[in-house]
């Protein structure tokens, strides 16, 4: 594999592979010297079009832990305002020798058209586009939720007969499109749950369970994980939803929707977090959320894939 | 090239195979064992009056580095076309008499088709405030077609009283059916595809709810209304109904509604975007059937060329349109004919004869018979090709490049005037 632009680029074992390298690279995260030679003398550019310090940091600590020599390329705003096109971009970068280039774009599709132009030679990992995917994010999460599971006795595992709600704007969430693809390979079943104003209006071709109500899924269905999403800012003033504290009080999780969830069962949030709307403090801080521990571990699957695909003894057919 | 010449054994639409002489622009003689200095043999060869396109972006002027009247022309003469109705959103926009007879003079000057320059419905396209209609169908143009197209006329009051005025002067409203409030950031048609692509939906209720509320207006002031090219199932439906009703609406579809879905879209490859978007299996099938049955009365190409730059970038970024002159005739072959559903003749009307009376063209469009204007296409109709990227037109975002599609046109015949000969575009238009 060259290019990880959709989720549904891994099939089963691949993802499994990547997600048992993460728990190597998570063993050299937990070292003194938490450093491995493995990229040394490669190019990786960090290009990004859209602001995100944490998927950008995230990024780049990964690439430093794997030695590799690390330019951050911030292009803030579309090509047409900029002046300077995607593809001007690209053949720049490809002059300058990078070997990856991590894409963050506004525009769903662009990782894709990086990776089929022929502008750039490079592998090409997709670090969210528009609102369309965001690959890594998915391994994280299903990194995160095979270890609250399994522990020590994760690798080799997928996720099979967990239960996972995705609550929030789905619509317009990479994080779910990604997720959605990942947690069915993996063997996960997935519901949405959403107001219909923010859900696809023909969801067909999903494979997911689509639900308007959170507290009927949580009575209804035994979850063992519910993912909370974040709300743009820029939803709240577009008629989605009539106020924020509506929302909050049909489709936010709280203390009291926390209780009703069984005790293995844990909570996770791609972050930033909007406190007191999608999610409240007693559920963010509680023992069940997973919020940092996603942090942690997107490093080291961020490492994981760097690695599967840049590493030069790997068969390019295995992962 | 001799002004006098007969066409040997064409075969006519109806299936007869029949000798046609031309003089000086004219067709003199239909029938069997004609003579004159020059013979064509065209043996095989399916002869229809020449095409006549309502809906082409010939760019010119303002946007000369997409397209001109000369190269739209040309590239609309080797699809077999003989006029065009050239779109009103150039820069500046033909909302004057002055633009539209700078267009029809640019046309005459090219000489590879008749030039009918559409005028815009309000100034600058903005939909505020009506254009001087009057002005440009009484200036040497005679503008007969108005269109904002490229945006909805969407104020109700505004298309009520466009659709009234422009009777005084028997135009008519083209109307590029989308309501722009639902369809704020749209990028490709609302359904399955758009859901798992995260592309922001176009819905079909956009473009319905429009011509719904259209087909209204044009009932109760009783005027003369045309939709622009029709991509959704439900709009076939609104007007059947319309016409069953007795409304004088009539309704184009472009070639690549005709075959391309949203599924393509999957690429994210650019040259597939285009406003109305790319719609689905079922939508296709529909506007194919309305298009055998007559609901839909032409097939309109939406000729919309681009630069490389404009196509060569993300899909956000991309502009809509692609082009469509060139392989027009090859799509309304493989629906009408190859599907076994439908005839020549059928395809003569929708890509000639309904068009030119919707227009208002009056040397357009007539049959093939003795006294019409040579205005003639000839198609192999055995023949297939293969799409390239190279056309006349200045522009390449053809979405058909690497298709194999039915028909290839071998001669164009302008007022008698060979534009297009075996193939080949003439080295210089008609004077």
């Amino acid at each position: 594999m060259k290019n990880l632009l959709s989720a549904a680029d891994l099939n089963r074992e691949s993802a499994i592979e990547i997600l048992d390298i993460a728990e190597e690279m998570a063993g050299v995260n937990d070292r003194d010297i938490k450093k491995l030679p493995t990229l040394r003398g490669k190019t990786v550019v960090n290009l990004f079009f859209e602001d995100s310090t944490r998927t950008r940091i995230s990024f780049e600590l990964a690439e430093k832990r794997l030695s590799a020599d690390v330019i951050n390329f911030t292009a803030k705003g579309s090509s047409v305002s900029k002046g300077e096109s995607l593809k001007d971009t690209a053949q720049t970068l490809e002059a300058m020798g990078a070997d990856a280039v991590v894409i963050r774009h506004p525009s769903s599709g662009a990782a894709q058209i990086l990776a089929h132009s022929g502008w750039i030679q490079g592998s090409i990992i997709n670090a969210g586009d528009g609102t369309h995917e965001h690959p890594t994010q998915a391994l994280l999460d299903a990194y995160t939720i095979r270890k609250r599971f399994h522990g020590s006795d994760s690798v080799g595992k997928g996720l099979d007969g967990v239960k996972v709600a995705i609550v929030g704007d789905i619509l317009h969430s990479r994080v779910a499109r990604s997720n959605l693809l990942l947690l069915n390979r993996l063997g996960a079943e997935v519901h949405f749950v959403a107001p219909p104003t923010l859900l696809p209006s023909n969801p067909s071709n999903l494979n997911a369970e689509v639900h308007f109500s959170l507290d009927e899924i949580l009575s209804e269905i035994d979850l063992d994980v519910v993912m909370m999403l974040r709300i743009q800012s820029e939803r709240m003033n577009a008629s989605y939803f009539p106020s924020e504290r509506e929302y909050s009080r049909i489709w936010g999780f709280n203390a009291h929707r926390l209780s009703k969830l069984k005790d293995s069962a844990i909570v996770m949030h791609p972050g930033p977090m909007n406190r007191g709307l999608e999610i409240d403090a007693v559920t963010a801080d509680s023992k069940q959320s997973t919020v940092l521990e996603q942090v942690t571990n997107g490093v080291s699957v961020r490492m994981a894939v760097l690695y599967a695909l840049l590493s030069g003894e790997r068969n390019a057919d295995v992962i | 090239m001799s002004s006098n010449f007969v066409l040997k054994n064409v075969t006519l639409a109806a299936g007869d195979t029949k000798d046609i002489q031309v003089s000086d622009g004219l067709i003199v003689a239909v029938g069997a064992d004609l003579a004159a200095d020059e013979m064509i043999d065209c043996t095989g060869l399916v002869a229809l009056p020449g095409f006549v396109d309502l809906h082409t972006h010939l760019r010119e002027p303002g946007f000369e580095q997409s397209e001109t009247v000369l190269t739209g022309t040309q590239s609309a003469a080797l699809g077999g076309f003989t006029a065009v109705h050239a779109m009103a959103n150039t820069m500046p926009v033909a909302d004057t008499a002055g633009v539209v007879e700078q267009v029809a003079s640019l046309g005459i000057e090219a000489g590879y088709a008749e030039v009918f320059p559409i005028g815009a419905v309000t100034i600058g396209l903005e939909g505020k405030q009506l254009a001087e209609l009057g002005a440009m169908a009484n200036s040497k143009a005679q503008v007969k077609v108005f269109s904002d197209d490229g945006k909805c006329v969407h104020d109700p009051v505004i298309m009520r009283r466009a659709l009234e005025y422009v009777k005084a002067f028997d135009g008519v409203i083209a109307q590029h059916a989308q309501e722009p409030r639902l369809t704020e950031g749209a990028q490709m048609h609302e359904g399955a595809v758009s859901a798992e692509l995260g592309l922001t939906g176009w819905p079909s209720v956009a473009e319905e709810s429009i011509i719904a509320r259209d087909v209204l207006l044009a009932e109760h002031v009783d005027s003369r209304i045309h939709i622009c090219h029709l991509s959704t199932a439900g709009s076939v439906e609104i007007i059947r109904w319309a016409k069953a009703r007795g409304i004088k609406v009539t309704a184009e579809v472009t070639p690549h509604h005709l075959l391309l879905t949203d599924e393509l879209v999957r690429s994210y490859d650019s040259v597939y975007k285009v406003n109305p978007p790319l719609r689905t299996e079922e939508d296709v099938e529909a506007l194919r059937e309305a298009l055998i049955d007559g609901t839909i009365d032409i097939i309109a190409t939406d000729h919309a060329p681009h630069p490389i730059e404009s196509k060569d970038c993300e899909w956000n970024a991309a502009a809509f349109g692609m082009l469509g002159l060139e392989t027009a005739a090859s799509i309304a072959q493989d629906v009408l004919i190859e599907s076994g559903k439908s005839s020549w003749t059928r395809l003569a009307e929708v890509l000639s004869s309904a068009p030119a009376r919707i227009g208002g063209d009056d040397n357009q469009g007539q049959m093939i018979q003795t006294g019409s204007v040579a205005n003639i296409v000839l198609i192999d109709p055995k023949a297939t090709r293969k799409v390239v990227a190279d056309s006349a037109s200045k522009s390449k975002n053809s979405p058909y490049v690497g298709l194999e599609l039915p028909g290839r046109v071998v001669h164009t015949i302008f007022k008698g005037y060979f534009t297009v000969r075996d193939a080949q575009l003439a080295q210089r238009g008609r004077h």
